[in-house]
This record gives C-alpha cells, structure tokens and sequence, in this order.
C-alpha cells in the first residue's frame, strides 16, 4: 500500500510519525517534517494527532454517556442505556472489588480510563492506511491515529494516576504518615535511607510500569498492523483478520488491566497500614 | 515517540474528563440504577407479601370452611337429638292422654254400671214391692208397713 516511490521503512517511519507542533530550532513555529525534526523541537511541542484524536474520543465517550445519563429512565431500560448501566455496572463492580474506602473521584475515574483507553485502542482497529491517507490528501503530512501508541498519552494517564496516588496518601495519612510509609518499611527505622531508596523504585516504577504496558502492547499492535499492510493486496486479509479478532481481546483487556491497576494503587494510597 | 509537551496536555485533557465524568454521567446514572434497584425490591417485596396474604387467606378459609363444617354437623346433631326428644315427648303425651281417656272411660262405664244397678234395684224393689203388694195387699196396708219395704229396699241397696 505504500506509495510508489516509498521504501518499506520509509512507509513504516510514515505510520509511526506524530504530528508535532512547535519551535523549530532556527526560532520559527510550526509543523515538524519528521522525526528528527521534531525531536529538536524539544519538550515544548505539541503531537496534535495524538491530543487531537483522544479529545476527539474523549468527547465521543462523555458525549454518548452523557445521552445515558441527561434523562435516565428507573423503569426497564432499553437500548443506549442499557448498554452504559451494563458498563457502568462492570466498572462499578470491578471498583467495589479491588477498592475499599469511600471515595466519589475513583468510579468515574475508572470508568473514564476505562472507556477512553478502549476508544482510543478501537482506532488500532481502523485500517491503518485510511485515516493516514485521508489527511495526506487534505495536507496533513503525519497521522499516528492510534492515541495510545504515542508515549505521551499512556504517561500523561499515568502521571495523573501517579499524582493522584501522591494526592490521597498524603490527604488521608497525612505527610508524616505518607513519609512514614516511605521510610520504616520494609526494614527497622535505623535502615531509613535503604528503605526510602526501595519505596521510592517501587513508587515510581508503578506509574511507569503502568504506561509502559499500555504503549508497548498498543504499540507492538499497531506495528504488527503496519507489518501486514506491507505483505502483497492478496494475502493481507489471511493475516490482518486473525490479528485484528485477536486485537480486539489486546483493546479490551488492556483498557481493564490500566483501569483495574489505577484502581488498586489508589486503593493502596488510601489504605492506613501498609 | 519524544516526550513533549503533549504529555501536559493530555493530563489537562484527562482530569476534565474526569472531573465531566464525575459530575454529569456517573451521579445520575447510579441515581437511575439505585432507584431501579430499590424498586425491584420493593416489587419482590411486595409480590412476597402478596403471596404470604395469599396463603394467610386460604389458610383462613380453610378455617372458617371447618368451623362451619363443625357447626353444621352440630346443628344437625342438635337436631336429631331434639327430633329424638320430641318424639319421646309426643310418645309419653299420648301414653298419658290414652290413659286418661281410658281412665274416664272407665269411670264412666263405673257410672253406668252405677246407675244402672240403682236402676235395677230401683225397678227390683218396684218389682218386689208391686209382687209384695200384690201378695199382701188384701191384709197389709202400704203406710202400715212402709217402714219394712224401706227397710228392704235399703237392703236391696246395698247389694
């Protein structure tokens, strides 16, 4: 699929391109010509395809919820709704599972983590040359269309969920109590230094961790999509259906394992004894 | 693949998300679904109770039906003892009744047989007299010897 004059890996680097907004380095704005251009941008700039279409679905999701919830009946539920009390039910259960405290913030936490991850993973499902090929032809040069396959994105989530981690431990323990928990754990206080090293990895592996395993699966997803559009017109279906069914599994399940862990970490921050 | 900017911007994003979320979707729609569960309940509830009622009522029925079974089969044995006592009664009235009629008719022949010997006697000592008369009459005078007929006649009498 990929044009005529484009090698394989020129087609690959294409798909894997984000849209990036920013300061040249010769002190002009505007939009990278490829990687390494926007590499040098450095951090202040912007991957509009990336923001661009996880607000999009961000405003899909709340939007198509929002429908549920503005007028929801008590008496049988039919249809949209009934769809969104099943997934609320789910979320709601999975909560009520993992976390024991009482907090309003984490439900809706999970539930928007929840169906934002699944949107945004959906779109690994759309072909990978259509929504790419489409912009090039209104002259936008790069389109990642696949929100979660850009690191920003899955570390933007986890910092959030990292920052609220920090957020209750110190509001329901306290900062001595929080410090307390860094420092006299595993090991006697005397040994304070080892343990604040120790609790200080584990602390910040979880939010990495967190959106490692989300890019990389996304990632490895789309990549295998990529791999396939490469193969003859013929074949591609023989591979890219299996993989696609398959996917569907990866969306799903990697949307409930972010949200199942963002839930457990911050059943973690509100627990008093550790 | 760099880490920029994006990374803020995607964290604004998701706290409005959140927050929209938090305020407009998740709220009324477990509201919804609480009300819904509520009202189930209240339905079961109220089915159950129902139910219960139900079975209370036939329980109950059943009561009466009995009750009323008993009550009858008394009633009914009331009855025939009653019927029983009636017939006694009417037995032992006419028993006495039959007596009684049998005892004035008795008395009644007693007066007949009475009268009709005073009669007898009456028309023996008439008879005796006339045959006495007839006899004597040539040598006796009936005031001389009116002492003696009474005498006989009275003796007549008592036989």
């Amino acid at each position: 699929m990929a044009g005529e004059n484009l090698t394989s890996s020129d087609y690959i680097k294409h798909h894997l391109t984000n849209l990036t907004y920013g300061q040249h380095p010769d002190g002009t704005w505007g939009i990278a010509s490829g990687q390494e251009a926007a590499k040098e941008m450095g951090f202040w700039a912007v991957n509009i395809d990336t923001l661009g279409v996880s607000v999009i679905l961000g405003c899909l999701f709340l939007f198509l919820f929002r429908k549920a919830a503005s007028a929801p009946t008590t008496g049988v539920p039919t249809g949209w709704q009934n769809f969104v009390e099943m997934v609320l039910e789910f979320i709601d259960g999975s909560v009520k599972d993992s976390f024991n405290g009482r907090n309003p913030v984490i439900a809706p936490l999970a539930l928007t983590i929840f169906v934002w991850i699944v949107l945004m993973n959906t779109m690994d499902l759309v072909p990978v040359d259509y929504i790419p090929h489409l912009g090039q032809l209104i002259g936008i040069p790069y389109l990642k269309v696949v929100p979660t396959t850009d690191p920003n994105l899955t570390f933007s989530l986890a910092l959030a969920v990292f920052f609220l981690t920090i957020y209750y431990s110190i509001k329901v323990k306290g900062p001595g109590g929080f410090f307390a928990e860094l420092a006299f754990h595993p090991f006697p206080k005397y040994m304070m230094p080892f343990n604040l090293l120790l609790e200080l990895i584990a602390l910040i592996s979880k939010p990495i961790s967190l959106a490692l395993r989300l890019f990389g699966n996304m990632y490895a997803g789309e990549m295998i999509f990529i791999l396939i559009a490469l193969l003859p017109l013929g074949i591609q279906w023989t591979l890219s259906l299996p993989w696609a069914i398959f996917h569907i599994l990866v969306v799903i399940l990697q949307a409930f394992i972010f949200m199942t862990l963002t839930i457990v970490y911050l059943s973690m921050a509100h627990e008093e004894n550790h | 693949m760099n880490i920029n900017a994006t990374l803020i911007g995607q964290t604004i994003a998701f706290f409005m998300f959140v927050w929209f979320c938090m305020k407009y979707v998740w709220p009324p729609l477990m509201a919804a679904m609480e009300e819904r569960k509520s009202k189930i309940a209240e339905g079961l509830a109220a089915g159950e109770r129902g139910q219960k009622e139900h079975e209370l009522a036939e329980k109950r029925a059943k009561e009466v039906l009995q009750e009323a079974r008993a009550e009858a089969s008394d009633i009914i044995n009331l009855a025939n003892v009653r019927a029983g006592e009636m017939v006694e009664e009417a037995k032992g009235k006419a028993a006495e009744e039959a007596a009684k009629v049998k005892k004035g008719v008795e008395a009644e022949i007693e007066q007949e047989i009475a009268s009709a010997r005073e009669e007898l006697r009456q028309q023996v000592s008439v008879l005796a007299i006339s045959a006495a008369e007839k006899i004597i009459k040539s040598e006796i005078d009936a005031s001389k010897h009116q002492v003696i007929i009474d005498d006989i006649s009275g003796k007549l009498g008592a036989v």
